[in-house]
């Protein structure tokens, strides 16, 4: 295996955006433009999938592993993949593309340098996903912020400037901690490569301290309750795309993180803290949830039900039990396609009637019937129905919850009914009842390249409902491997 | 006699600014030739000092009173290439204001000439003649302009807070004088006997000179008046150019004869490091004129270099140095884009001048979003590294409260700099700038750029040339 093809896979989409930057030109092409990032993207998915086919489920040990000198005696540039990481990677590249592709509308201006910080943006993703070091994961981790900021900023909506500044800020603040807790790390074991972590383990006494390092950090990106107020704002005001990648792909990065990670060096602490992300988890999943009920605004609603979906992410994750953590990975996956698909959705009629608000629709479920089945499809999805992705993803992380707390998992499960309110009372005053907008006679259905996103959306959001074995195999070896490590860490304390 | 050659480019040096000062009297219009000359003479003394100096262990001469080693000779080459670079974009702002004269080369060059010499010190009076004669040349510059009333007002009270300065750093020398016996530095290492409380004072007042000369807080008053009233092109030199040789002061003045005595120093450094790091950030919040905010990050990014010295270890040192060279190359990206900003022979320099900017001139806004970025500290490009490698240093010394505050202010920091990039990116965009830049200008913006974007890439080249640092 001497194809360096997680490298190639972050390097791509950069060469990508390079090839585009010196491309445009004043007459800006769109057409050209959009196709050659949605092929670069495309290639990269390919890439991804075929990563995956050679990818040996039966280890747990790191594959495809590459590692460069990068700063002499210490850093070294290390990226590899195990079945936790390998997911996110694909989704990732799966979501780009149909960000991509979903522009048409809603990128009036500025177009080839809105497809340039996307593709960079995809980059960082992956690099994030892939790196086994903390300084390059850091690196990576930060480097987000910039292509995001942009979105929101240049191609936002109307209060675009105090999103994108609470955004970058918010999460800039919660960061510089972790930066603090990776360089007193390196002092502590003279390495921050993490598979020579996992090895050496970190000290007990010093373990709370740097948890509580990261998890300021993750907290903040998760987002977990009480910090979760930029999430709202930066979704309501990034376009659609934005949105999107928001969602799908970024907001994983600390589900990530807190596995790999919070979990993995510092079990314990994990151990002490659990309480506090069980409270923290069941108050966003509870309070987040209430909120979204009372939303007006369509996004403003699917970016709460986002807290609330990564509460069951963060609670899964910290039952250190394997249905718990398979079920959070699973419920980010689903959660990638989902979200996705509904931000995706409220685009299409944003995009035709310049309006989020939820009142200003109605009865349009004979006027454009394609879009109402499937924006029924993504909305069962995110209330959880059998048979979508994310039942799987809820059942099992509610399974691992009972097996470690009672009281946290029937709490939780109690969110399960407010999320099915919310969401089904949202599809109800959307879709259904009388048709009182006459404007809305004029909505025309979904076009093709709406069709074909929202398809191939649904399609892995259904299969996955139905046999989600391919991700269980993926990452099971991975996960037992991790609660194995971390139960013998926990016992000898260290 | 054969040493001399060790200290031939300070030779070369003023030779050349006596010979330059003496065509420029006697030949007319030659403002044009000095200018050109005094280019060759920056680049041929750095080749010099490069040739003749860099691979030199550690050699005093005159009595012990000056020293050559890696660190003098790194920061003079540093000095000069910067020094070359501030001269050479700065001509066509000169023009502008007809203010293009042979004095304005020669007194770049006396004060480089100042700047080497301080670098070169290894005795009090050695390293306050170079700084005097480094200030003169400096309190002249800042009035350059001298039709300007905001230029001469800045000149003034440069010259008049910097006297005070050098007044107490004279009596901090003397005081250290009085109870060590000498004024060189290694004897005073020797014989200095920490119970003697006299010696604490002395420090403490050169101290305050020398975090004068470099505008740390609390003795940052000068520098926004004085960069918002002096000629850009002036205040280039300002922000870039003195700080080099100020700080290879500090780290000789506190590493030599006072490491024993780091007790003492430490809190002081400390404390004007956090000081400067919030301040900067706090600050630079509230501005409007583009060069006064440039004064208040500066202040800031003194700060965090400070904060590598504050460390008393080689690797703290080191990644002082680190700092300032990247924080030289993002300061000569800024003025850069700064010196751009020209319509109608008028040059703009309010924040809102921006406006739009990336609409009108996509290439010089993506630049100097790059830079500010950089100068943000935000991964991956280089501005995050020279922070790094500071913070690294001083976990290492488990100075957990410096480098939390450190690293809060770049947030607060990040702001500032944030909304440089929203009045470029988000805002409506205002008339065209002219296009017609000379060549040097475009070349040191895309080469500032280049490198702060590249920098990531190949990171272990700047560490390992500034890794041979030692004078612990």
């Amino acid at each position: 295996m001497n194809f360096p093809i997680l490298s190639s896979l972050i390097l791509l989409p950069t060469v990508g955006a390079f090839f585009l930057f010196f491309t445009r030109s004043e007459k800006q092409n769109n057409f050209t433009v959009k196709y050659v990032a949605l092929f670069t993207s495309f290639v990269n998915f390919l890439l991804s999938i075929y990563l995956w086919i050679l990818f040996d489920q039966t280890t747990s040990a790191f594959q495809f592993v590459e590692e460069r000198i990068w700063i002499e005696d210490f850093i070294n540039y290390k990226v590899g993949v195990d079945g936790i990481s390998i997911l996110f990677i694909l989704l990732t590249t799966f979501i780009t593309p149909l960000c991509i592709l979903s522009v048409n509308n809603s990128i009036k201006e500025r177009l080839s340098e809105f497809l340039i910080a996307v593709l960079i943006m995809e980059s960082f993703m992956i690099g994030v996903f892939c790196s086994l070091d903390l300084v390059i994961f850091y690196l990576f981790f930060e480097a987000g912020l910039i292509p995001m900021f942009l979105i929101i900023g240049i191609w936002g909506g109307a209060r675009r400037v105090y999103s994108a500044f609470k955004f970058f800020l918010y999460t800039l603040l919660g960061s510089v901690l972790m930066l603090v807790a990776i360089i007193t790390i390196y002092w502590l074991t003279g390495t921050t490569d993490v598979i020579e972590l996992y090895n050496l383990g970190i000290e007990t006494k010093y373990q709370n301290l740097l948890w509580l390092a990261f998890f300021s950090s993750f907290a903040v990106k998760t987002p977990m309750w009480p910090v979760h107020t930029w999430l709202p704002d930066a979704h309501v005001e990034a376009p659609t795309a934005g949105s999107v990648l928001l969602a799908a792909i970024l907001l994983k990065m600390a589900g990530y993180g807190f596995i790999r990670f919070s979990l993995g060096l510092f079990p314990v602490a994990s151990e002490v803290f659990t309480p506090l992300i069980y409270t923290l988890s069941v108050i966003a999943i509870i309070f987040t949830s209430f909120i979204a009920l009372m939303q007006e605004d369509m996004k403003k609603l699917i970016a709460y039900s986002s807290v609330a979906h990564m509460g069951y992410v963060t609670l899964g994750i910290f039952t250190i039990q394997q249905q718990g953590i398979e079920g959070s990975i699973i419920q980010m996956i689903s959660h990638g396609l989902v979200s996705a698909a509904l931000f995706l959705c409220v685009g299409v009629v944003y995009d035709r009637m310049h309006s989020r608000l939820i009142n200003t629709y109605g009865g349009i479920v004979s006027i454009i019937p394609k879009y109402s089945v499937l924006f029924m499809l993504f909305t069962l999805a995110a209330l959880g129905l059998p048979g979508t992705s994310g039942f799987v993803g809820e059942f099992l992380i509610l399974m691992g919850a009972f097996k470690d707390n009672f009281l946290v998992a029937v709490i939780a499960s109690i969110g399960v009914i407010i999320g099915a309110a919310y969401m089904l009372w949202l599809y109800k005053r959307v879709i259904f009842g009388k048709l009182i907008n006459t404007d809305l006679k004029r909505m025309i259905d979904l076009n093709r390249s709406e069709s074909i996103i929202l398809t191939s959306l649904a399609i892995p959001t259904l299969f996955f409902g139905f046999y989600p074995d391919p991700l269980i195999s993926t990452i099971e070896v991975s996960i037992s491997d991790l609660i194995e490590t971390y139960n013998f860490r926990l016992a000898s304390k260290i | 006699m054969a040493n001399l050659q060790l200290v031939f480019p300070e030779i070369f040096l003023s030779l050349s600014i006596m010979f330059l000062l003496i065509l420029g009297v006697f030949k007319k219009n030659s403002s044009k030739i000095i200018q050109n000359l005094s280019l060759v003479v920056l680049l041929v003394t750095a080749v010099i000092t490069f040739n003749e100096t860099i691979g030199i262990n550690e050699v005093k001469l005159f009595n012990n009173s000056i020293v050559i080693d890696y660190l003098s000779s790194l920061m003079k080459i540093v000095t000069l290439l910067a020094t070359f670079l501030v001269l050479i974009i700065s001509s066509n702002y000169l023009r502008t204001f007809k203010i293009f004269k042979i004095e304005y080369p020669i007194l770049i060059l006396s004060s480089v000439l100042g700047m080497m010499i301080m670098i070169n010190s290894n005795d009090l009076i050695v390293f306050y003649m170079g700084l005097e004669l480094q200030s003169l040349a400096l309190y002249v510059l800042a009035t350059f302009n001298r039709d300007q009333i905001k230029s001469s007002e800045a000149g003034l009270k440069y010259f008049v807070l910097s006297a005070l300065s050098s007044g107490l750093l004279l009596y901090g020398c003397s005081l250290i004088y009085g109870f060590t016996g000498s004024t060189n530095f290694n004897i005073i290492a020797n014989q200095l006997n920490s119970d003697e409380y006299a010696i604490t004072f002395g420090i403490v007042f050169i101290l305050v000179g020398l975090a004068f000369k470099i505008s740390a807080v609390p003795f940052h008053m000068w520098a926004p008046d004085v960069y918002e009233g002096s000629p850009t092109s002036v205040t280039l030199f300002f922000t870039m150019v003195p700080k080099i040789a100020a700080l290879t002061v500090f780290i000789r003045f506190l590493y030599v004869p006072f490491l024993n005595l780091i007790d003492q120093w430490q809190m002081i450094l400390i404390f004007l490091s956090i000081a400067s790091m919030l301040f900067g950030a706090v600050a630079a919040i509230g501005q409007t004129n583009l060069k006064r905010l440039v004064a208040y990050s500066s202040i800031g990014h003194v700060g965090y270099a400070l904060a590598g010295v504050a460390t008393g270890t080689n690797d703290g040192m080191q990644s002082s140095v680190i700092y300032i060279i990247i924080y030289i190359l993002m300061n000569l990206g800024l003025f850069s884009c700064l010196l751009m900003m020209k319509r109608e022979n008028q040059y703009y320099e309010k924040i809102e001048d921006l406006s739009g900017l990336s609409k009108n001139h996509p290439m010089l806004a993506l630049s100097l979003m790059i830079v500010l970025f950089s100068l943000a500290g935000i991964p991956p490009l280089a501005g995050f590294f020279a922070k790094f490698y500071v913070f690294k240093s001083v976990i290492e010394q488990s100075m957990y409260f410096l480098a939390i505050v450190g690293l809060l202010s770049t947030v607060i920091a990040a702001f500032y700099y944030l909304r440089l990039i929203k009045i470029m990116y988000f805002d409506k965009e205002k008339e065209k700038y002219d296009t017609d830049h000379g060549f040097w200008l475009k070349f040191s913006l895309t080469f500032s750029t280049l490198l702060i974007l590249v920098y990531f890439i190949f990171p272990s080249q700047l560490i390992e040339v500034v890794s041979r640092i030692n004078i612990i």
